[in-house]
């Protein structure tokens, strides 16, 4: 383990003189003490209890490095399939911003979206309020790092009263690194939103077929009577391995939807944490995730409802073929003074094969007494009676099979508010199940 | 066209059937009846290929071709039909995108083009006007939500877009109100022809007043007790099953 840290110290120290020639000091001290925090932390054993299920060895065994400040030959051609039109556009190779294939599209004045090499390289006093406002995600060992490694990433600022017309599209493509090294990319989006404002970010996560690592942390403010739609879209290569930490904090009466779809990788931990701090907010994650193989797919969300009248929906599903793991952990807190919170927590797992297996655990903790929690979780198999149903009408055992896993993850994507990121989603599903449920069953 | 000859069947290990011999022709219609237990729906899921159903002994032809080699798929391909007695519910399967699939799965293999979203329409319209059908049904999840009626006419209407040679109806009439077992008895009835033929699976002698068999069954303990025209179905009505079973020497308990 040592080893795989000196790795991370040798990039750290090989791009800090461009650091220093493009920032502040406030962030150089910032990286730093991150830094400094996530060696003496050390990456996550499977001896913690959020880490009990899912061991992040074979990320301990890569060596990674930082992409080079020259982009990575990814043609037009290869953005193509993954850009989602109308919207605001930037497009990141290996963590890196490409301005040449990015658009700006329309927004309302006042509205911002930056990347933030720019915001640091011009100004980073802008951001500096916005940066590790949760202090206790700067424990984390992931978020750490994603800290020490701050450079380049997004910057949305949503005026108050401003409504996006369109969506905002964070398009992170990861390439193979030069002489078969594998790349990191440390991806920091910021995205603040006003009282009654509105818009929808999408975050997607693609890449060649090689071994990279991204390890995102999106920090998203949502102020009083504001409403974010947040997609993140992991399609990641299977080889690849994503670390995505998000935490939200919502004012009174704000709305915060997070819509998780997380196809590829390796190895997959998604963290999303919302702290309902304001009375009357509503939260609603909705997942889907999919693997085969022997991929790793790891959901740990919380819901904080810290004031009263906050309303949260949690739905995730799963899908799991071959040697395939899934761990989901959802963990809903509801502080003394959240009196009148309505907390429905959901999560089922479909189990494709015999050697398929998914850890699940519900997490209710709640210090208030007038309060309304539910959660149900679910683990099973396709309905042979349906499987028979479908079949004795002419369809064969592989048809009536996809037939069922997908009207089994349609209650997920249905819920998509935006039509061409569901469209995607299922086809990226489709294929996906064209692998794990071949036609020769 | 169906040629069932001392079929064992059971479920589990379990022998359910102990010897049934049938035999349809095209055009005909045969009523499958008997008391509770008997077996007869122990027929409809044995001769659909139901997974949890083995034929132990015995053989059905269909079509001259040995139906307890092919599987579900196949046999509903070839023109079986099953309408469920409990049809399964299937959240997230809409009814239209299912039977667009089973029905485009059966016209290939009947060596006719597939359906175009179009001609599909217009040919589910039909069958929904003929059997009066809303069409709103369409655009529901297969059975889900379902009154039982609702159910019941779903088998038919996909009986009548599905079009088979042999339809079996395993107690399609049981727990229906009047007016829908007029509608099930119409459906049948219209799709009636010189070249397909039905198994009525049933309890209750009331559908056969719609639907006019052209031989009844009897099935008691697992095999056929008696058969006879329609008149039977009306003798069981009025005498129930018991005279049946204590009549018939050949029925051994246990």
């Amino acid at each position: 383990m040592a080893h795989a840290l000196d790795a991370y110290l040798v990039e750290w120290e090989r791009a800090r003189p461009r650091w220093q020639r493009n920032g502040r000091s406030a962030i150089g001290r910032l990286r730093q003490e991150a830094l400094q925090r996530f060696v003496s932390r050390g990456l996550p054993t499977t001896r913690e209890e959020e880490w009990r299920f899912t061991s992040v060895a074979p990320i301990a065994d890569c060596t990674f490095a930082l992409a080079g400040p020259s982009a990575a030959e990814v043609s037009a051609d290869d953005v193509a399939s993954l850009r989602i039109a109308p919207a605001v556009e930037l497009v990141f190779i290996n963590g890196r911003h490409v301005p040449a294939l990015s658009r700006m599209g329309s927004l309302p004045t006042g509205s911002h979206v930056e990347n933030l090499a720019n915001v640091l390289a011009t100004g980073s006093h802008r951001i500096e309020p916005h940066l590790t406002r949760t202090p206790p995600a700067e424990q984390q060992p992931f978020v750490a790092l994603n800290t020490a490694f701050l450079d380049d990433g997004a910057w949305i600022q949503v005026p108050a009263g401003a409504i996006l017309e369109q969506p905002i599209h964070l398009l992170f493509l990861s390439t193979g690194g030069p002489d078969d090294r594998p790349l990191m990319s440390h991806p920091r989006i910021l995205a603040t939103l006003g009282e009654n404002s509105q818009a929808s970010v999408i975050e997607t996560y693609a890449g060649t077929n090689a071994q990279y690592f991204t390890n995102v942390l999106t920090e998203i403010v949502v102020g009083d009577n504001a409403v974010l739609d947040h997609y993140t879209l992991q399609y990641d290569s299977p080889e690849a391995f994503h670390v995505g930490s998000i935490y939200v904090r919502t004012a009174c009466s704000a709305t915060y939807r997070s819509h998780s779809v997380s196809l590829g990788g390796a190895l997959v931990r998604n963290d999303v944490t919302a702290v309902l701090n304001g009375e009357g907010a509503e939260c609603t994650l909705n997942g889907l995730y999919a693997a085969d193989t022997r991929r790793l797919v790891d959901n740990h969300t919380t819901i904080d409802h810290a004031q009263p009248h906050c309303g949260s929906r949690e739905v995730y599903k799963g899908i799991l073929a071959d040697h395939a793991r899934g761990v989901f952990n959802g963990k809903i807190i509801v502080r003394p003074d959240a009196q009148k919170t309505d907390a429905k927590q959901t999560n089922r797992a479909l189990l494709l094969s015999e050697d398929a297996q998914i850890n699940t655990k519900p997490q209710l903790e709640i210090f208030a007494n007038d309060v309304k929690c539910t959660h149900g979780a679910a683990v099973g198999q396709l309905d042979e009676e349906a499987l028979f149903y479908l079949r004795s009408r002419g369809l064969t055992d592989a048809e009536a099979r996809r037939m069922l896993v997908h009207a089994f993850a349609a209650d997920v994507l249905n819920r998509l508010p935006l039509e061409p990121v569901r469209i995607r989603a299922e086809e990226r599903l489709q294929q996906q199940l064209a692998r794990s449920l071949p036609a020769a069953a | 066209m169906l040629k069932v000859m001392n079929l064992h069947a059971g479920v589990g290990g379990r022998e359910i059937l102990r010897g049934i011999d049938l035999s349809i022709e095209a055009g005909e219609v045969h009523a499958i009846m008997g008391p509770n237990g008997s077996g007869k729906s122990t027929l409809a899921r044995v001769l659909a290929g139901h997974p949890e159903y083995q034929a132990t002994e015995g053989a059905a032809l269909f079509g001259g071709e040995d139906l307890f080699a092919m599987d579900p798929e196949s046999r509903a391909r070839a023109g079986v039909f099953m309408a469920f007695q409990y049809p399964v519910e299937i959240p997230g399967v809409h009814n239209a995108y299912f039977l667009k699939a089973a029905l485009n799965a059966v016209r290939a293999h009947r060596g006719q083009e597939e359906l175009d979203a179009v001609e599909f329409m217009a040919l589910v319209r039909d069958r929904m006007k003929q059997l009066g059908i809303d069409e709103s049904l369409l655009n529901r999840p297969v059975n889900e939500g379902f009154s039982g009626g609702e159910k019941k006419r779903n088998e038919i209407f996909q009986m009548a877009v599905l079009e088979p040679r042999l339809a079996i109806l395993d107690e399609t009439d049981s727990g229906l109100d009047i007016d829908a077992l007029k509608i099930v008895a119409h459906g049948v009835n219209a799709m009636r022809r010189p070249d397909r033929a039905f198994l009525l699976v049933t309890h209750y002698q009331r559908l056969l007043n719609y639907v006019v068999p052209d031989v009844v069954h009897v099935l008691a303990d697992g095999r056929i007790v008696r058969s006879g025209g329609k008149e039977l179905a009306l003798e069981l009505e009025e005498r129930g099953y018991g005279w049946l079973e204590a009549a018939a020497p050949t029925v051994v308990g246990g």
